[in-house]
């Protein structure tokens, strides 16, 4: 389905992740971060840009690589993204939640 | 004479043995196949042994059976690969030169990753059944147990056979209600996911069968410790699950070979080309099977894909032509959801599961991400087919290497 957010028109399925990531900007990311109660700080978007060159690198996300990212621990990570941390900051990321095969 | 050398003599590297002793020149390669331990499990077992459905026997064989002659088969320890000199060491410092190599080395459980897990309760109220062991030793807990707080806990992805803890959960509910003590079994699915189900057209077709057989669901669950003293584990954000009885899959990783050797990445798995199989760092080197970084599901289904294509592949390079980009992430797998029945699931990289019918379009006889007798006794004459087609590199007939997009609703 379409959605609009910060004046761009995205792809997302039925839980708000983006389909698209070429569609993804900064200003998007922003957006989704907003709806999630998130107010993004260059921490944040430290842990974002950690979490993309994952993405590109086609590497699995999880709470040991973050342990290890040398970018944040893991209380500051949960701090920063409560509740659920992988799944709303991929979510900001423009990029899948870490799935199972079914 | 030329050296192809196969590490790892489980599901994929039996494969691979198999598969090219008949496609190449005796008189120009010699084919060796290195793995330390004399016996095959038939791992997908490890599932039915807890709930005394399988026998001990029937999971394992003499793993020399399934090498051919041809082949030759060295059972010692791999101290390590030495990729600049072509090398493999062994742990008696015997060395081996290839000229091709295929690491096949699988994943294991590394349950001291996490903090308390294995600990003095290890296989006495904390389980795994990844392994031989711990599946055994989880049966004769369970056949005295009265009954508590089971919990089935993922202690983080990527984990082979991702729906394996899924199934347990629902083979748990049978085998307590066969006993008769079901109401004295509280079952609880733990995952550092969000749900146990994850895939949108799957949460939608299954999420019933949790209700159904009230098994509660723990998400988003990253696992800091074990407090084995008290019973309970702990994550990052002080969530505590409390549990009688705790069978956890613990971390996986790769081989420590890959780590001394310097090819493994966070986890040990080695970074591999996802269509073609070959090694990032090393082109003659390839990866195959649970031991790659593929995002691509950890089982033989998808090992056993991929050896058709890198057989082909590994002729292509021996002539000096351009890899087949060909994987595209295929696995098919039977689901066990208890009481005789069972799902099926096709799907690759970028094709989530779906209903439809398999493996002839519109006719089946089995039936894609819906429960069924038939389901189940495909899962029950797999074991068949896996050691006397699978391992041996026979093609499964009507099935490709690659998924079929034909019988899928697809939208």
């Amino acid at each position: 389905m379409e959605k609009k957010l910060a004046k761009i028109t995205v792809n997302v399925n039925e839980e708000g992740y983006l389909t698209d990531f070429s569609q993804w900007t900064k200003e998007v990311g922003n957006e989704i971060a907003k709806e999630q109660e998130i107010e993004m700080t260059n921490k944040h978007w430290e842990v974002i840009a950690y979490i993309h060159e994952k993405f590109k690198n086609e590497e699995p996300l999880s709470i040991r690589g973050i342990k290890k990212s040398g970018v944040i621990n893991i209380k500051e990570f949960y701090q920063l993204f409560p509740g659920g941390p992988l799944k709303k900051a991929t979510m900001i990321a423009g990029i899948p939640k870490p799935k199972s095969c079914i | 004479m030329k050296n192809l050398v196969i590490l790892g003599a489980g599901t994929a590297g039996t494969m691979m043995a198999n598969h090219l002793v008949s496609k190449l020149k005796i008189d120009t390669w010699k084919i060796t196949i290195i793995d330390q331990y004399k016996t095959h499990y038939y791992q997908p077992g490890f599932l039915f042994l807890p709930f005394d459905i399988y026998t001990t026997k029937q999971v394992k064989k003499n793993g020399k059976k399934f090498i051919p002659k041809a082949v030759t088969y060295i059972q010692e320890k791999i101290e390590q690969i030495v990729p600049d000199k072509n090398e493999v060491l062994l742990e008696s410092n015997k060395k081996l030169q290839y000229d091709i190599l295929i690491i096949a080395t699988g994943t294991k459980i590394a349950p001291e990753e996490t903090e308390g897990m294995k600990g003095p309760m290890w296989h006495k109220n904390i389980f795994d059944f990844y392994t031989y062991e711990g599946a055994k030793a989880l049966r004769n807990k369970f056949r005295e147990w009265e009954g508590g707080k089971l919990v089935i806990h993922i202690t983080e992805m990527p984990i082979k056979c991702p729906v394996a803890p899924l199934e347990f959960a629902f083979l748990a509910d049978s085998y307590f209600k066969n006993k008769g003590i079901r109401d004295q079994v509280d079952i609880t699915f733990v995952t550092p996911l969000d749900g146990a189900f994850t895939k949108p057209k799957a949460t939608k077709a299954l999420h019933y069968l949790l209700e159904e057989k009230n098994i509660k669901e723990v998400t988003d669950f990253n696992i800091e410790r074990v407090d084995y003293k008290n019973h309970k584990i702990i994550d990052y954000a002080d969530t505590k699950v409390e549990y009688d009885l705790l069978v956890t899959i613990p971390t996986n990783m790769g081989d420590s070979l890959l780590e001394r050797s310097g090819l493994g990445d966070d986890l040990n798995f080695v970074p591999t080309n996802k269509a073609t199989l070959q090694t990032i760092a090393n082109k003659n080197i390839f990866a195959i099977g649970d031991c790659t970084n593929l995002p691509a599901s950890k089982a033989g289904s998808v090992a056993h894909f991929e050896a058709e294509i890198l057989t082909e592949n590994i002729l292509r390079y021996i002539r000096s032509e351009k890899l087949k980009e060909e994987f595209d992430g295929h696995a098919n797998c039977f689901i066990e959801t208890g009481n005789g029945k069972a799902l099926l699931i096709d799907f690759n990289y970028t094709q989530e599961p779906v209903e439809g019918s398999f493996p002839f379009p519109g006719v089946g006889p089995l039936s894609l991400l819906k429960e069924s007798r038939i389901n189940h006794m495909g899962k029950m004459a797999f074991k068949w087919i896996y050691w006397n087609m699978l391992i041996k590199g026979v093609h499964i007939p009507f099935v490709s290497a690659t998924m079929s997009e034909k019988g899928k609703k697809l939208n």
